[in-house]
């Protein structure tokens, strides 16, 4: 007798990161969509794990005039600046957002300082996010505030250290930049400084257009971060960098040219254990989550995958 | 195909509409529709979203008023100099053949609606324009729309020194109460205007088309300034032009918007 049996779908997206729940590994990566309690709602609503927000500094802060974001087929420059309102506008929209709390929310903070990295860290943590994300890795705003902190590991241990004093029960995850010589090493000092996971990584370069007929460098800030699926590979070869030198004990979101859902499970392979998504919303729409999420899920499902987490590190050295 | 790299062209032509108003004309085309916009870059200066006042594949045309910063630099320059352009992005103008259709343009939304109707009438759409300004010294392609065949112009002015005396809106509603229909309402101009046309849109069940106008950086999805509550649709991608039975869901409309840094500011 034949038995036709139905499709079972055994693939299982949703994992338990320091104690919370994300029900894939897609997360929006801070800079992208990310100002208002609206957005980080509709970018759930497409099937987001988690959302990142944009960077928030202890006081209002001015961004750099446009051109602010440039792209061609092939890469996408940005020299935002880290625009923000300050606490006020923080407080407002994190407040609004956890109320129903569609998914796990993790807060970015920005500084040029180490008080002041200390001073937002204090107000953030004192909102409920699950997650904060240390960003002392933007490459550009290095006019105002100096080389960033991630490029030199006593530099980023202190942040690490000082913010860690501040921030209570929730975890802190340093942002790396891969602009570095030895990005394990600085994830190291961070680690030895208490950090609980690491988001690698920010954008690469600085990088540089410049328009033929008027001679004139595109961005306003001349410089930006590069970003895009051309990436990948350094973001990948950092996050493995970053996996192997703290022992693969503490968890990445590993960000850095995710356009595919097989982009994303290599990223996982590499040691990440969430992945985040940014640049690629600009090619393949809003709903990339979603659509990185079904091709997770389909690749999973064809070569026996049951549980997304047991694919976390499992490069073979 | 959009292009999101800005990229210098020579003013082909400059003309000067108003004491404020200026259109440059471009000999390249970014295939833009009515109520779609460009990102105009000024080289050391600033870029902003402008709508294309036109574009027909061959010729572009932007219409601006000197008001800002960049504005005002950018009325300084002349024939030949260069200035930035990308795009096309955003939602436009949508109309069936034949629609009767009333144009609502206030203010500066004249060029954009003067494309519009050059388009519409294409398709066999009986086209009223209901422009509106200050004063008979401010309003915008009058003549442009006037030559139009199958575009009936209607004329208000604030003042009265041309055509009826207030709202074009005003005027629009008078002809509706008077037993005049349309099938549809397209309108592009300050933020009030739109939302008194949302009012008669939603009154008298006849579908209308807003141009909503919010601070743009990126132009094309990624950096969340342009973003409405509490949809969280982007301005940029789901609009600037967007159907009635959306904005009256959006809680920004006719109230607030955010700057460069998300402040709300009410209108």
């Amino acid at each position: 007798m034949r038995v036709y049996c139905a499709r079972i779908k055994l693939m299982n997206l949703s994992q338990k990161i320091l104690n919370v729940e994300f029900s894939n590994p897609t997360v929006l990566a801070s800079g992208i969509w990310g100002i208002t309690a609206s957005s980080w709602k509709r970018v759930v609503e497409n099937g987001a794990g988690g959302i990142t927000t944009k960077s928030l500094w202890i006081r209002e802060h001015k961004g750099h005039p446009n051109p602010t974001v440039i792209a061609n087929e092939h890469w996408t420059l940005n020299a935002v600046g880290l625009p923000d309102a300050g606490p006020q506008k923080a407080r407002e929209e994190i407040g609004e957002y956890l109320k129903d709390k569609p998914a796990p929310l993790i807060a970015n903070i920005v500084a040029g300082k180490v008080e002041d990295f200390v001073a937002i860290a204090e107000i953030i943590c004192g909102l409920g996010p699950d997650f904060l994300e240390v960003n002392i890795s933007c490459p550009n705003v290095e006019d105002e505030c100096g080389k960033p902190f991630a490029c030199s590991a006593p530099d980023a241990k202190k942040v690490t250290e000082e913010v860690k004093k501040v921030s209570g029960d929730v975890p802190i995850f340093i942002k790396l930049s891969p602009n570095v010589d030895d990005i394990g090493a600085i994830a190291v000092a961070c680690a030895e400084a208490g950090a609980d996971g690491f988001t690698a990584v920010n954008t690469f370069g600085p990088g540089m257009a410049i328009d033929l007929k008027s001679r004139q460098p595109i961005l306003a800030n001349k410089v930006g971060g590069l970003s895009g699926p051309g990436l990948k590979p350094i973001a990948v070869r950092c996050i493995h960098d970053v996996y192997k030198a703290t022992g693969g004990k503490l968890p990445i979101i590993g960000t850095g040219g995710v356009h595919t859902g097989e982009d994303a499970l290599e990223m996982m392979i590499a040691g990440a254990s969430l992945v985040g998504i940014g640049t690629s919303i600009g090619e393949r729409g809003q709903d990339v989550f979603k659509k990185v999420c079904d091709e997770m899920n389909e690749w999973c499902e064809t070569e026996g995958v049951s549980e997304i987490s047991e694919l976390i590190g499992s490069m073979s050295e | 195909m959009q292009n999101r790299l800005p990229t210098t062209y020579r003013i082909a032509s400059v003309k000067k509409e108003t004491a404020d108003v200026q259109t440059f004309t471009f000999e390249v085309s970014l295939g833009a529709r009515p109520g779609q916009f460009g990102m105009i870059w000024l080289p050391g200066v600033d870029e902003v979203p402008m709508s294309i006042a036109y574009d027909d594949g061959k010729q572009l045309k932007i219409t601006f008023f000197a008001v800002g910063d960049m504005t005002k630099e950018l009325a300084k320059k002349k024939e030949g100099d260069l200035v930035g352009l990308r795009g096309p992005f955003g939602t436009n103008y949508e109309w069936k053949k034949g629609q009767k259709l009333a144009l609502l343009a206030g203010g500066y939304g004249a060029a954009p609606m003067y494309f519009t109707a050059h388009e519409a009438i294409k398709d066999n759409c009986d086209v009223h324009v209901f422009v509106g300004a200050r004063s008979k010294d401010h309003l915008l392609y009058i003549d442009e729309l006037g030559s139009l065949k199958g575009v009936t112009l209607h004329v208000a002015t604030d003042d009265g020194s041309e055509g009826y005396k207030g709202y074009n809106v005003n005027q629009l509603s008078e002809m509706i109460e008077g037993g005049e229909s349309f099938d549809e309402f397209l309108a592009c101009g300050p933020e009030m205007m739109l939302k008194a046309v949302s009012g008669i849109s939603s009154d008298k069940k006849i579908p209308s088309q807003l141009s909503l106008e919010r601070y743009m950086k990126c132009g094309y999805g990624l950096c969340g300034n342009c973003v409405v509550d509490p949809l969280g649709i982007r301005l940029c991608i789901d609009g600037p032009v967007i159907n009635n039975d959306i904005c009256v869901q959006i809680t920004d409309f006719g109230k607030y918007h955010r700057d460069d840094v998300g402040r709300k500011h009410e209108f």
